[in-house]
């Protein structure tokens, strides 16, 4: 070090601009590395929203659509399976959906944004097996139900808005997926209202 | 000849100097017990499993497709592939258990006391990168338990107000836990904690020898310069790093009095853990689960998805919270109050020796309730089960809140001022 007099003011703004510039540097450099963990192209193309025309689906009807990998389930409820949704409520697990298995605006009693159509994964919350959906005869599982899905592995059942009976093993309703729907008659999974 | 060689080696990097001081001049309290080998032990552990984690990596395929199939050829079809995965995966419960044990030592000596919170906090580092470390390195395999393991954990993180949703799709990288999730882990758990794990490790060593190692009675051997009788120092030659600064009393130089010690202790550990590699390396079901040999379904989960027992205490704690995101906070929180217990004993007596009833008591119900919660975390979590976590909980965090109220003014038996025996 020279005895030379230092100019500490100079001295520490320039350590302060240094360290300001390289900082921003730093920044500007996680900004590829913590991008590079987004989902890819490829993975975002396979989990895109599927879209789903609706208004061919016979009243009572249910079709399968595919969303990232698995089977959605999507019915034209009945104006009388919708009157008679709450008539079970005492033999079920969850009636009131306080389990969060479906987006917020499908928390409510039919658990889908329009109440005509259901929306949800054909995905046993028991172990994961396909339930199968029973239209009018569904009373051989569940005396004073007409509709509903029963899974053939190990026998839980749920109502017509997805929700879970008492003592069968799936622990939870089945899920009800993020959809939407952007026009009258097409519904999109994967989505949620107003996020497209 | 070789010694001017060594000379000349010395003149541009004092590797004899390093050698000296940090092995055969280093002071160690000579009445170190059998609590004081699991470092060591550590150490063997965490050799094995670099080797044969580089060993593994040579037939092992990182991808959602190749994955499982990749440890069956491991398995069948590499010569001795059989005996490295075993190793690896025995080798990692057997880390967890000695550095339980390490840390158990450390909270009876009182070790992590005042003038070693530093020391204490590089240990917790290497602890929490060593679950990261284990948890990734769980998923691997493909199984269905190591899937939907990682399924549990990382959707915890979907917990947390606003950001949940788009954290837990940054960590996996889909939608749903897929191979990129499986290759990110791989990198990390092959490349990037091991290399953090070496540094802290590292830094853990080097921040022991900076204040000294502690032993089982609390007691200092670093006397103040000139305090002693000539007649009374240590007869050894210790590195003049100490002996310049202090008066050493009552130590032995590390090597060769605890370097011999502790091949003993590692010869009788490599028994047992060759014992557990030949004839349970599953471990009973506790090392490697019974669905983890079926690949990864995601559409299949399995009955009872229980972590690996070493993660157990914190599983259990995470389990008996009914709140999703409490359960996370309270969890994390276990781990944090164990950072901070320098500061949640505020006693100036370290071994478990001469401290007060009452202290003897506290460690006994803490350690109680950790292996509590370690069993209940590897049970379904029924009713009953989930009550006992939660007084087991209650009385994990019940140590640090209780040792902070009675070490302030604790009743405790004079310590020697030399070691006693």
């Amino acid at each position: 070090m020279s005895n030379a007099p230092v100019n500490n003011g100079r001295r520490r703004f320039l350590t302060a601009a240094t360290s300001v510039v390289g900082g921003v540097g730093v920044v500007g450099l996680a900004v590829p590395f913590i991008g590079s963990w987004n989902p890819s192209a490829k993975a975002k193309a396979a989990g895109a929203p599927v879209e789903v025309n609706v208004s061919k689906i016979e009243p009572g009807q249910l079709i399968r659509a595919e969303w990232r990998g698995k089977p959605v389930y999507v019915v034209r409820r009945t104006e009388e399976i919708l009157s008679t949704l709450a008539a079970h409520d005492d033999q079920l697990k969850d009636p009131g959906s306080t389990e969060p298995q479906q987006p917020v605006y499908a928390t409510n009693a039919y658990r889908s944004i329009n109440p005509e159509i259901l929306v949800a994964l054909g995905v046993c919350t028991h172990l994961g097996c396909a339930p199968t959906h029973h239209k009018g005869d569904f009373e051989q599982h569940v005396s004073g139900v007409k509709d509903g899905f029963f899974c053939p592995c190990h026998g839980s059942k749920f109502d017509m808005a997805g929700r879970v009976f008492q003592s069968v093993p799936a622990p939870t309703n089945l899920v009800v997926p993020e959809h939407s729907f952007p026009t009258d008659g097409t519904l999109l999974i994967g989505i949620s209202p107003g996020e497209a | 000849m070789i010694a001017n060689f060594m000379a000349w080696i010395e003149k541009r990097l004092p590797l004899m100097d390093a050698m000296n001081k940090h092995a055969a001049q280093y002071p160690a309290p000579k009445n170190f017990n059998f609590w004081y080998v699991f470092g060591i032990l550590a150490s063997v552990v965490l050799v094995n499993q670099i080797v044969t984690g580089i060993w593994l990596t040579m037939s092992y395929e990182p991808t959602g497709e190749g994955a499982f199939a990749s440890i069956e050829y491991i398995m069948r079809d590499v010569d001795y592939g059989w005996l490295l995965r075993y190793m690896h995966s025995t080798g990692a419960s057997a880390f967890f258990i000695v550095v339980y044990m390490h840390m158990f030592r450390g909270m009876m000596y009182g070790s992590y006391q005042k003038p070693r919170e530093l020391l204490w906090i590089f240990g917790m580092l290497i602890f929490l990168v060593l679950m990261a470390e284990a948890f990734m390195g769980y998923l691997l395999p493909w199984g269905n338990m190591s899937y939907w393991g990682a399924q549990v954990i990382i959707s915890l993180f979907g917990a947390i107000p606003i950001i949940g949703d788009d954290l837990t799709l940054w960590i996996r990288g889909d939608y749903v836990i897929s191979g990129a999730t499986l290759n990110r882990f791989f990198a990390l758990h092959v490349i990037a904690m091991p290399l953090v794990l070496v540094i802290l490790v590292f830094l853990h060593i080097l921040a022991l020898h900076e204040v000294g190692s502690n032993n089982p009675e609390g007691t200092d051997i670093k006397k103040k310069k000139g305090s002693i009788k000539p007649e009374e120092l240590s007869k050894f030659t210790f590195h003049k790093q100490y002996s310049e600064k202090y008066d050493i009393v009552d130590a032995i130089p590390f090597h060769p009095y605890y370097t011999v010690k502790d091949l003993v202790a590692v010869v009788i550990f490599l028994i047992v853990f060759c014992w557990v590699l030949f004839f349970a390396p599953e471990g009973g079901g506790y090392f490697i689960e019974a669905p983890n040999f079926e690949p990864a379904n995601n559409l299949k989960t399995p009955e009872h998805i229980v972590p690996v027992w070493y993660f157990g205490p914190f599983f259990t704690i995470l389990r008996v919270v009914p709140d999703k995101l409490m359960g996370m906070i309270t969890m994390f929180a276990a781990i944090g109050v164990l950072f901070a217990l320098p500061w949640f004993d505020r006693g100036t007596v370290k071994s478990l020796r001469f401290r007060s009833k009452a202290h003897m008591i506290n460690l006994t119900q803490f350690v109680i309730c950790f292996i509590a919660l370690g069993i209940l975390g590897t049970l379904p979590g029924t009713d009953l089960a989930n009550n006992i976590g939660r007084v087991a909980t209650l009385g994990y965090f019940g140590f640090f809140v209780a040792i902070w109220f009675y070490s302030k003014n604790e009743k405790t038996k004079p310590v020697p001022e030399r070691v006693s025996g």
